[in-house]
């Protein structure tokens, strides 16, 4: 089902202007073990319910944000910019 | 007269017993084809399929039924061939008319970097002994007189792969078949009964719970289709999935005119004629993961706008149905099957995102191997779920990403 996501910036636009980057999950650290790299590089939770994603918008602020959606209906509950202090989440890539 | 048909049920119904050998979470074209191949070649007979809702609801019957093996790697291309192989038996040994049409397949390439992959996926086909060549425009017309050959078009067409053996299948017969075959080996199908958790002890999946009451299994088999993490999350198995909707349509039915499959995957689109003259149209998966199973209007519009770059003279017809179904990506665009290393007796047939439907015989059949005689078919061997972590993915993705 197509929806909208209120980007913090441009407000209330179409699912169509973004790109979809995934869900959230927070990068390791430099001289993390293996394990920690596959479970970021593979391993999906893959929530079916309310779920944190990246999501890009590409045909507005193009600005890396976050969104709580619920993945069986599509609504997006939040959509925010991540906070500055979280210097390793900058997107994902 | 009444009792008659009620003789010839396809399946019967069946109380929920407490135990059973073998418990197959997902009564969908896969999970039917393992418990079949189980019953007839192993003889476990023990066997019940739980499916959440009736048979045929999810991926087995939402998908556009088209049966190929020109993948690109060798190990694709050798499993979906045994797949083919054993589709094309599947009619006689289950006494069903599953009306398999090998009208023939062809990926069309608009780009040089297109037509490269295609070069690639001939060679390798060839190799392994599948009938797949490039043809060129005139050849193209051909095969199918009324597909825009011209320059008109933005991308016009300039090679095809062409795999003579590949073609569509009724996908509900395929179902209703091999559940009619199970159900007379006394395997037992339990439709509306939904898996809700999992009891795991000391490595093993002890017993499936359901809202029928808890069962249970010697072994359990997660063959489900758009809900394979949940099923993987109960008995505490991660996965490397995600699930997003794929979307098709089905136009007014006309004259025949289509005799084959047509897949563009620059065009991210493909097309088939039904024998009961629909067109049938499919688009690549939506762009955002979800467990939605509703169409929308952009993917109506780039399919219609994509089928009439390649057929400009269906402009007037009018779309029936448009639907879509959800499918269990993976990182590699390869299928996800065997036994997973958290638990001694848990396997998984999953990951089958948008290519799931063709290979069922085969995921069935060497599963049900593995599962009677505990050793790894080496046909199935490279798709273990063990693979992310050894990093040995098997690249399907330009053979599967859009061609389905």
């Amino acid at each position: 089902m197509s929806f909208r996501i209120p980007c913090p910036q441009c407000g209330e636009r179409s699912v169509y202007e973004f790109r979809f980057g995934g869900e959230y999950s927070k990068r390791p650290q430099p001289g993390a073990d293996e394990d920690e790299w596959y479970q970021y590089n593979f391993v999906r939770r893959n929530e079916m319910g309310s779920q944190t994603e990246w999501w890009y918008h590409r045909l507005g602020c193009r600005q890396w944000l976050r969104a709580v959606r619920e993945t069986r209906t599509n609504k997006v509950i939040r959509a925010y910019f991540p906070d500055e202090t979280e210097q390793t989440d900058r997107g994902p890539g | 007269m009444r009792q008659l048909f009620r003789n010839d049920r396809m399946w019967r119904a069946h109380e929920l017993k407490g135990a059973y050998d073998v418990v197959i979470i997902g009564a969908g074209v896969h999970g039917l084809a393992t418990a079949y191949y189980l019953g007839r070649r192993y003889g476990v007979r023990k066997i019940a399929l739980l499916d959440k809702g009736y048979l045929g609801y999810g991926a087995s019957g939402r998908n556009t039924a088209i049966l190929r093996s020109n993948y690109r790697t060798p190990e694709g291309v050798r499993f979906y061939n045994a797949s083919l192989k054993l589709y094309e038996e599947l009619s006689a040994e289950l006494g069903w008319n599953l009306l398999f049409s090998q009208c023939g397949h062809l990926t069309l390439g608009h780009t040089d970097t297109a037509v490269a992959g295609l070069r690639v996926r001939a060679e390798t086909n060839q190799l392994l002994g599948v009938d797949s060549r490039i043809i060129y425009p005139a050849e193209i017309q051909k095969l199918v007189p009324h597909i825009d050959c011209s320059d008109r078009p933005r991308y016009p067409i300039m090679a095809a792969l062409y795999h003579p053996p590949g073609g569509i299948i009724r996908h509900d017969a395929v179902v209703w078949g091999l559940a009619r075959a199970c159900d007379r080996m006394g395997i037992e199908i339990h439709p509306l009964t939904e898996a809700t958790g999992i009891r795991v002890a000391r490595r093993r999946a002890e017993a499936v719970m359901t809202n029928r009451g808890a069962v249970a299994a010697g072994t359990v088999v997660n063959a489900t289709a758009g809900w394979a993490s949940t099923i993987c999350q109960m008995a505490g198995v991660s996965m490397p999935i995600v699930t997003h909707p794929l979307q098709a349509c089905v136009t007014e039915p006309l004259k025949p005119f289509l005799d084959a499959v047509i897949v563009s995957a620059s065009l991210h689109v493909y097309v088939n004629q039904t024998g009961r003259g629909e067109l049938v149209i499919g688009s690549e998966i939506d762009p955002y993961q979800s467990y939605s199973m509703k169409g929308t209007l952009p993917t109506l519009e780039q399919m219609a706008s994509s089928a009439l770059e390649l057929f400009p003279q269906l402009h007037n017809i009018r779309v029936l149905r448009q639907w879509a179904g959800i499918c269990d990506m993976t990182p590699d665009f390869a299928p996800i099957i065997g036994r997973c290393e958290e638990l001694d007796n848990f396997h998984v047939d999953v990951g089958w995102g948008t290519y799931g439907f063709k290979a069922a015989p085969a995921a069935g059949r060497y599963l049900a191997e593995w599962i009677a005689t505990g050793k790894v078919p080496d046909i199935i061997a490279a798709f273990s779920p063990e693979r992310f972590r050894r990093r040995r993915l098997v690249g399907e993705k330009a053979a599967a990403a859009v061609s389905h």
